[in-house]
């Protein structure tokens, strides 16, 4: 068996595996969606639009939030070897859209046939 | 005793059924025995450092095999008390509400805690060691998906005694399961445990797509891949996709009951279908998750005992690929009665017609590769002969219930309940069965005997046609899901007599399983080469079970069915390259209690929130935070075995 030393011990001429990030990318990206949160909370508390373009604003600070979450939280543009990352998030599109336009396109049951 | 203790016992308790005191007394002797065992053989210590603190794939996916099976068992039995209180008019074996509890239980159990855990257990065994990886990507992170997969099992088991279980369906739709029709603690139980055990599956898919995109052996293309690890690959990343809808449905039904929100109220402008629509927006993903992995063991399971390479592989690949993406399309067919107006039910109707080509393409690929073949029929195989008829009956139920004017008439209808049954064991347990006795001896090191394992699949897939074949007539006659009694000259009574033996020759082949087990744990044959199926995939190259760092030297990959093209360059007398090289020192990463204490804090906060304590919510959750601080802050997190320890441990395995 071997020491406890020895296990340690890291073998010469392999870098470490620890790369530094900095703190400030994070914390940009999570106030600014905080900050998206709350504009979201206070359109609809207070009423600031129609309903159809209250639902417009909305979408359009959740998709500001995915580009906010893919940058900073996501490193999207850091990447080693093939861009697999570029699939995934196409297909990440694909269903989101499936999602929010198939929820909406059904959740209107009802409104046409009346 | 003050009036306030009893009244809060009364109510923290379950109380007034014989058989909820048999498993009170139950419970409390069987924690009774295993502190007793671990204590007087003095297996704390081990218990902590081999089994608790680990993050070696392969001891996880043990655990995760275990407890799969014990949540089979839990749930079969929910399954076998459901059947007896219908198997005669006017039953009056369960009340009403004890049998509400009971399909919700047993709906919830064998989906989230009985069919995910079987296939992570299968991830877990078979990726790294397929795909020719020492570890998954995140072995730290794979460890928190197991524990907080266990402690959210225990934290929905601990209702059936404390509290009451939930009631409202596996599905829980609200208003049924918003506060003011269901008061009690055990809707909380359930939108906790999922919500848990949500965080693991969701950590696992994102762990294994890792794995397979950046931890493959040179040579391994993704066309090299094997079968297997493509089936895990499109449910990987159909968990990362689908996951997400269930945790937003569900953390909004928490918020409308805990806090009196009205995103799903009848009221006050709420919308009841809009749960459905997200939940269905994961369940239906969720029911490919689960048969996709067992697709991928039925691939590799054909192969290796017809002795042929898989007939079809792109087309494999392809069909795979395309039923993760329409998969994503079809969710409204679960609620077509909903009456979402002909567009809507036309396109989900004819989304839900068209997965059917795919999946069909993949059994002609397995009858393909099993024609001509040198074929063994070793239990691995029976049980995939078992699943393609199962699967063929399951699949044209489906297409006829994916036709939206039909589904009218089959709707919440026995028929259903036959159906998906039908797929779901059929597919999922048929292919999780096969995948454990064909890889049993890599986990474990012996094989599962052959003879009980013949008497255990007739007795299931026999029984399993007596017990699910009546219910589909009973939908044509009318008999509605989860109907806890039924009067006599329905004409069902002979129908439900007969599903309810093959429920029990059901049990009796699980039994036989675990007798198998048992048995062959006993006097097993031991697998002394690693390679006891003349397997066709790099596992096999291992010995069995393989060392805690799989590959001394990770193989380079010249074709698919590597392991099969090594052996056959072997026959020929072609040099290979093992042990040409010279060993290296292996990095591998450290053992942390730090994933099971993250845990234990989680059921803390279940708990709390379960019953509204929320002084306890909160420090569960603090410790939480505490310890995902901790780990940020964490960097001595890996070791590197040395050369002459490898040495040593190979030398032990008869290897150089």
């Amino acid at each position: 068996m071997s020491t406890h030393q020895e296990r340690l011990q890291q073998p010469s001429g392999e870098p470490s595996h620890h790369r530094q990030h900095g703190i400030t990318l994070p914390v940009i990206g999570f106030v600014l969606s905080i900050i998206l949160t709350l504009i979201a909370l206070w359109a609809v508390m207070n009423r600031v639009l129609g309903a159809g373009s209250l639902i417009a604003l909305i979408l359009i600070l959740g998709a500001i939030q995915i580009f906010i979450q893919l940058f900073f939280f996501m490193h999207v543009t850091e990447s080693k070897g093939p861009n697999w990352h570029a699939w995934m998030l196409a297909l990440g599109l694909v269903f989101v859209i499936a999602i929010v336009a198939g929820s909406i396109w059904i959740m209107a049951f009802g409104a046409l046939s009346y | 005793m003050p009036a306030s203790v009893t009244n809060f016992a009364t109510h923290f308790f379950v109380t007034g059924e014989p058989m909820i005191y048999g498993a009170d007394v139950a419970i409390v002797l069987v924690s009774l025995a295993i502190l007793f065992v671990l204590t007087y053989f003095k297996k704390w210590k081990w218990l902590w450092k081999e089994w608790l603190t680990t993050v070696d794939h392969k001891k996880i996916g043990i655990m995760y095999l275990i407890a799969a099976l014990l949540m089979m068992f839990r749930g079969g039995v929910d399954a076998l008390l459901m059947r007896t209180q219908l198997m005669l008019p006017n039953g009056r074996f369960l009340q009403a509400q004890h049998y509400n509890e009971i399909f919700t239980t047993h709906g919830t159990l064998m989906i989230l805690f009985m069919a995910m855990p079987f296939i992570f257990a299968m991830f877990n065994i078979v990726v790294p060691l397929q795909i020719g990886a020492r570890d998954v990507a995140f072995p730290y992170l794979n460890a928190i998906s197991f524990w907080l997969f266990f402690v959210a099992a225990m934290l929905l088991n601990l209702s059936f005694v404390i509290g009451g279980s939930p009631d409202a369906g596996w599905v829980s739709y609200p208003p049924l399961a918003d506060l003011p029709f269901d008061r009690g603690p055990g809707e909380n139980f359930y939108l906790l445990s999922l919500q848990i055990t949500g965080i693991g599956s969701m950590a696992t898919g994102l762990n294994f797509f890792v794995t397979i995109m950046r931890m493959r052996a040179p040579g391994m293309t993704l066309m090299r891949m094997p079968l297997f690890c493509w089936a895990v690959l499109s449910a990987s990343v159909l968990i990362i996709v689908a996951f997400p809808a269930l945790t937003a449905a569900l953390a909004l039904l928490l918020i409308d009951r805990v806090a009196g929100a009205h995103f799903f109220t009848m009221l006050a402008g709420g919308n009841p279908m809009m749960y459905v629509n997200l939940f269905w927006v994961w369940g239906h993903p969720e029911v490919y998750i689960v048969v996709l992995p067992a697709f991928g063991v039925f691939s590799e399971v054909v192969a290796t005992f017809a002795k042929k390479r898989v007939f079809g592989y792109a087309s494999m690949v392809a069909s795979m690929m395309v039923i993760t993406v329409i998969s994503y399309l079809v969710w409204l067919h679960h609620f077509f009665t909903m009456g979402a107006g002909p567009g809507v039910n036309s396109f989900f109707a004819l989304a839900s017609m068209i997965i059917a080509i795919p999946t069909g393409v993949k059994v002609f690929n397995w009858l393909m590769t099993l024609f001509r073949g040198r074929i063994r029929l070793t239990p691995p195989l029976l049980w995939t002969l078992g699943f393609v008829p199962n699967f063929a009956i399951g699949g044209a139920t489906g297409v006829m219930l994916a036709v939206a004017p039909a589904d009218y008439q089959y709707h919440n209808s026995y028929f259903l309940i036959a159906h998906f049954h039908q797929v779901l064991i059929g597919g999922t347990v048929y292919g999780m069965i096969a995948g454990m006795y064909y890889w049993w001896p890599k986990v474990f090191g012996f094989l599962l005997g052959e003879r009980l394992a013949r008497h255990a699949f007739w007795w299931f897939n026999i029984g399993f046609y007596v017990c699910f074949l009546p219910q589909y007539f009973l939908g044509y006659m009318g008999m509605t899901r989860r109907i806890y009694t039924y009067p006599p000259g329905m004409g069902w009574t002979t129908w439900n007599f007969i599903s309810t033996l093959g429920a029990y020759m059901m049990g009796i082949g699980f039994i036989l399983i675990a007798a198998n087990i048992v048995q062959s744990a006993l006097h097993g044959v031991r697998d002394t080469t690693g390679d006891p199926w003349d397997g066709r995939t790099l596992e096999w190259s291992l010995p069995s079970p393989a060392p805690h760092y799989n590959f001394a030297r990770i193989p380079t990959v010249h074709s698919r069915d590597a392991w099969w093209e090594m052996k056959e360059a072997r026959r020929r007398g072609e040099p290979v390259q093992e042990s040409t090289e010279p060993l290296r020192p292996i990095h591998m990463p450290k053992s942390s209690g730090r994933p099971f204490i993250l845990s234990v804090l989680f059921f803390v906060f279940g708990f709390g929130m379960t019953f509204n304590w929320y002084v306890m919510a909160i420090i569960g959750l603090l410790g939480v935070g505490i310890c995902l601080v901790l780990r940020s802050f964490e960097f001595d997190t890996d070791f590197y075995i040395p050369v002459h320890e490898i040495e040593e441990t190979e030398a032990a395995y008869g290897r150089s």
